[in-house]
This record gives structure tokens, C-alpha cells and sequence, in this order.
């Protein structure tokens, strides 16, 4: 098993979700979080006072997934995120030992 | 002799005839006195309804200023925090304010006295009724009068916590606004608007200044205390370095819009009837807020390239605050040009001035309400209309000349004094009481609970808690 922590543009979310949803995707974890790489971030200004805003919102997927999915997994999402321009996030492959299904105790693959 | 009958009859006839009627009429006569007495009483008892239902709005008009206005606006500039702290003590003043007004703080104000303060035969409320005070008002209830003033005397202690925010004791913000109020608030206000008072100029003081709704009187003394507030107590932990941006422009977006509906209220209201002088006084108060946002917004958009909502409604409590001594005084172009200078004066001042002296004036009192208030009432002096508001004649009761521009030089002198009095007493009435506060029970939340925030420290609550649903 595979998981995979994709980062991505907020504005990306929707087409991500669809591209994942058409190759078979039956789950996965959203969060809302803030970085930044190596794209900077902007200012802002309050009364004149100039704040620079450097973590940058962005979303966070977390998916876990069989190893035979995860190459399509990871090119329906740069398929879907990539605008071309620095910002576009970055997706982080690890493995995973195991999965326990709550409800029944089930583990491994078919926990997920 | 049946001849003389007869003239007799002749010559009594017309008096036969006529007696009844000159009876009727004389008996008419005092009926129709009667009636027009009732007819007067009636129109005078029209007038004072109306006057009333105005002044009764215009009373819940300022209140909504304060709470929800001025807690919104400051509760939105602070770190999220602190926001029930901050709306906490504009609506704590609301409350503490309004106790010592009616035990003494109103006959501090406005029963007659000496020059500088009212006497206190209206301790307790003594003599505040239903009869008009022919002084101030003549056709609304006193008690009226005295709630519609009490607004004022909310609001004036409320827009100083702005200064200090984030860092002052609840405690010590309490016991300081109850001294501010006796030392500063109530001599300011007898001295301008009280009998006797030596700046009043409705009721022939010394130095007639033109405050139509509180320039000096609540603009100046809580901006200048402001910032003797920020200047004594320090900047807050981290400031300058650590960014401290609004958590919610959002609230104090809403909050600027209560202010400036309010605001009528307060200006509209100062007329004290709900005559054409309302009418005006309400026309310059809108038109001044609307240029000063164009004035505020505008130089930021030229210095910055993006015109900030932040900045848009500032600009428009900057413009309120400056309109506020001459909104009684002035037609509707000389409030435009007022307007657009404070937008700009005031934009420059929190901006630049407060970076260029590093005083931590959290929410910007000093810059907005000191800096336009004093504005403010310097340019009364200059705009100041006969035309709109006669307020001075000449023995035959022939209309002077109100301010500059009509050729009466001599207001700008009034208004400087009436200015430098607010200033002075602002200065030292709060350097007085920040000192006793400080040495008895201290001002400043000690380091910990200033990071930990006011909500928590202070009030033992959170604004935003966070539930995870079930």
C-alpha cells in the first residue's frame, strides 16, 4: 500500500476530485493548510502597515491506495493540478504498513 | 303721546334688536380666545411630539454607535484573541457610563455651575422630568435632553480603548473610565454645551466655540487621551516586528456602517428638534463621510495602487468625526471640501505619522478621532455659516458673521481656544488617572495573558470556540 500527499492549488480541488473519481478513486482526506515552497508569498496592507503573508493557503490531499493504482492516481492529479507555473504544488509517494477498517476490524488492502 | 311711542319704539328698536348680538359677540370673543389658547397649546404640543420622537430616535441612534457600532469596529481590528475583550469594554462603558450618569454625571454636565463645571442639583436625577429645559431644548422633555446627552458620554470613554487595546486590565479600563468621565468628560462638556459654561456659544460664554455635536468635546479629549493612553502603557508585546493585522475586516466593515448610520443620530440629533437645522446638519454629516472616503481611499490607492475596504471605511469615521463640530454650521459644499481633507489628513497621519514616531495607537483613536476632531473644529471656525445657523447677533439682534470666510476672523481664535482647552485637559486629566490606576491596582495584563490573549485572561471565554460537531 501507497499514500500519497498531494499538494495543490486551491482552485485545483474540483477538476483533482473529478479526474480521481473517473479512474476509480472511492476515498480520500482534504485538508486545509498553509506553506509555501518556493514560490513566494504577497503583502498586504493594513493601514498602511505592510504585512507579508509567506504561507500560502493551499489544499492537501491524502489518499492510501492499492500499488497498482498508483501511478494513474498520481497522473490523473498532475494532469489535473498543473497550471505550468511555480505554485503548482508537489505530490509525496510513502508506504504504508498496514489499514484497519473501524467498523469490522478488516486489514490491509481491503480495509482501504 | 301715541306719537312719542312710537319714536320711542323707533329709537329703542336698533338697541332692542342689537343687545342680544353685542352679548353674543362679546361672549364670542372670549370663545374664540379660548379656542386659539387651545390651538396653540395644540400646535406646541404637535411641535414637541415631533421633536421628541426625533430626539428619542436620535438617542438610540448614538447608543447603537457604541454597541454595536464601535464593538464591531475596534472587535474586528484586533488579533482574534482579544475581539470579546475589545467589544467587552465598549460594552461594559455602556453600561458603567450610564450609572454614573444618572447619580451625578448628568448634573456634572449640564446643571448650571460655575465656568468650568455644572453644579449638582440634579444629583440623582432631581428635576429631570417630563418639563423642558427652555436653556437646552425648549420643546422636549428634560429627561429626554438627559438620555439623548448620555449617548455621548458613552461613546466618548468607548472610542479611547481603541488606544490601548490588547494589553490593558479590564480592571484597570473600569476604575480609569470612571475617573476619565468625572475629570475630562463632564468639565469638557459643561464647558461647551453646560449653563455658564466659558466656551459655550448658544448660551454667550467667554469664548463662544462652535461644537455643534462634540468635536472638542468628544473627539478631541478621547483622541488626545488616546494617545497619552498609547504613549504611557507601551507598545503591545512584539509590536512593532510581529504582524498584527485585523483578524476580521469583515466585522469592522459592519461596525463602520452602524457608525455612520448612527452617526446621524448624533449630528442630525444635536439640532435638538427635528427641524429644517436637522435637515442640514444631516445632509453635511452624509456628504463629509462620503467625500472622506474618496479622500482616504483615494491616497491610498495613489501611494499603495489598491484602494483597501480597511481603508474606505476609515476614511468614512474620519470624515463623521471632522463633519461632527461643524454639521449644524455649515452647507452641504463647505462638507464635501471638510470631508476630503480629513480623508487625506487622516490617512496621513495613521500612516505616516504613527510609523514615523513608533507609538503603538492600536486601533488608530489618536490618528482618527484626535487628528480629525482637532481638524475638525479649527475648520468650523473657517466654514462656519450664518446662513445655515445665525448664532451670533448684535444687540438689535442683527445676524453676525459665524466664521472666516465670512469675515469673522476672530472664530478662528475661539476655536483655537476651545481646541487648546480640550487638548490640555485631555493631557493632563489622563496622565493623572493613568498614574493612580497604574500605582494602585496596574494597568497592563502581564506578559503571559497579554500573549494568551484578553478573551482568555480577562474574561475566562473565547470568541470563536472551537467544537468539533458531532
Amino acid at each position: 500500500m501507497t499514500k500519497v500527499e498531494a499538494i495543490i492549488q486551491n482552485s485545483k480541488l474540483e477538476p483533482v476530485k473529478n479526474a480521481l473519481h473517473e479512474i476509480g478513486v472511492e476515498g480520500m482526506t482534504v485538508l486545509e493548510v498553509r506553506g509555501h515552497g518556493r514560490q513566494k508569498g504577497h503583502t498586504e496592507f493594513y493601514r498602511g502597515r505592510e504585512y507579508t503573508v509567506d504561507l500560502i493557503p493551499k489544499i492537501k490531499l491524502e489518499l492510501v491506495l492499492a500499488d497498482n493504482l498508483v501511478e494513474k492516481v498520481v497522473q490523473a492529479i498532475t494532469s489535473a493540478a498543473r497550471t505550468g507555473k511555480i505554485g503548482d504544488g508537489k505530490i509525496f509517494l510513502s508506504r504504508v504498513d498496514d489499514a484497519i477498517r473501524i467498523r469490522n476490524d478488516e486489514r490491509g488492502e481491503g480495509a482501504l | 303721546m301715541g306719537k312719542t311711542y312710537v319714536l320711542w319704539l323707533i329709537i329703542l328698536l336698533p338697541f332692542l334688536t342689537f343687545t342680544p348680538r353685542m352679548l353674543a359677540q362679546t361672549a364670542s370673543a372670549a370663545d374664540q380666545n379660548a379656542r386659539l389658547a387651545k390651538l396653540e397649546q395644540q400646535v406646541a404640543s404637535a411641535q414637541s411630539s415631533g421633536d421628541n420622537a426625533w430626539m428619542l430616535t436620535s438617542s438610540a441612534l448614538v447608543l447603537m454607535m457604541t454597541g454595536p457600532g464601535l464593538a464591531l469596529f475596534y472587535g474586528g481590528l484586533v488579533r482574534k484573541k482579544n475581539v470579546l475583550g475589545t467589544m467587552m469594554q465598549s460594552f461594559a462603558l455602556m453600561a458603567i457610563i450610564t450609572v454614573l450618569w444618572a447619580i451625578v454625571g448628568y448634573s456634572l454636565c449640564f446643571g448650571s455651575g460655575n465656568n468650568f463645571l455644572g453644579g449638582l442639583h440634579h444629583l440623582f436625577m432631581r428635576g429631570v422630568g417630563a418639563q423642558p429645559d427652555p436653556d437646552y431644548a425648549g420643546t422636549i422633555p428634560q429627561q429626554t435632553f438627559m438620555i439623548y446627552q448620555l449617548m455621548f458620554a458613552v461613546i466618548t470613554p468607548a472610542l479611547i480603548t481603541g488606544a490601548f487595546a490588547e494589553r490593558m486590565k479590564f480592571s484597570a479600563m473600569a476604575v480609569f473610565m470612571v475617573l476619565w468621565s468625572f475629570l475630562v468628560y463632564d468639565p469638557m462638556a459643561h464647558m461647551v454645551w453646560g449653563k455658564g459654561g466659558f466656551l459655550n456659544a448658544a448660551l454667550g460664554g467667554r469664548f463662544p466655540t462652535l461644537d455643534f455635536a462634540g468635536g472638542t468635546v468628544v473627539h478631541v479629549t478621547s483622541g488626545v487621551s488616546a494617545l497619552v493612553c498609547a504613549l504611557y502603557l507601551g507598545q503591545r508585546v512584539g509590536y512593532p516586528k510581529q504582524p498584527m493585522p485585523p483578524h476580521s475586516v469583515v466585522l469592522s466593515f459592519i461596525g463602520a456602517c452602524l457608525l455612520w448610520v448612527g452617526w446621524f443620530g448624533f449630528n442630525a440629533g444635536s439640532a435638538l428638534a427635528a427641524g429644517t437645522l436637522a435637515t442640514s446638519a444631516f445632509v453635511a454629516t452624509h456628504f463629509a463621510a462620503a467625500a472622506a472616503v474618496v479622500g482616504w481611499a483615494g491616497a491610498e490607492w495613489l501611494r499603495n495602487g489598491k484602494p483597501s475596504a480597511l481603508g474606505a471605511i476609515s476614511g468614512s469615521v474620519a470624515g463623521l468625526v471632522a463633519i461632527t463640530p461643524a454639521a449644524g454650521f455649515v452647507g452641504p459644499m463647505q462638507a464635501l471640501a471638510i470631508g476630503l481633507i480629513a480623508g487625506v489628513f487622516c490617512y496621513w497621519m495613521v500612516v505616516k505619522v504613527k510609523a514615523r514616531f513608533g507609538y503603538d495607537d492600536s486601533l488608530d483613536a489618536f490618528g482618527v478621532h484626535g487628528a480629525g476632531g482637532t481638524l475638525g473644529a479649527l475648520l468650523t471656525g473657517v466654514f462656519a455659516s450664518s446662513a445655515v445657523n445665525p448664532m451670533f447677533k448684535d444687540a438689535q439682534g442683527n445676524t453676525l458673521a459665524s466664521g472666516v470666510l465670512e469675515g469673522n476672523g476672530h472664530q478662528l481664535l475661539n476655536q483655537c481656544v476651545g481646541v487648546a482647552v480640550a487638548w490640555g485637559l485631555a493631557i493632563v486629566g489622563t496622565l493623572v488617572i493613568l498614574k493612580i490606576v497604574d500605582v494602585t491596582i496596574g494597568l497592563r495584563v502581564s506578559a503571559e495573558h497579554e500573549v494568551q490573549g484578553l478573551d482568555l485572561s480577562q474574561h475566562g471565554e473565547e470568541g470563536y470556540y472551537w467544537e468539533v460537531s458531532a
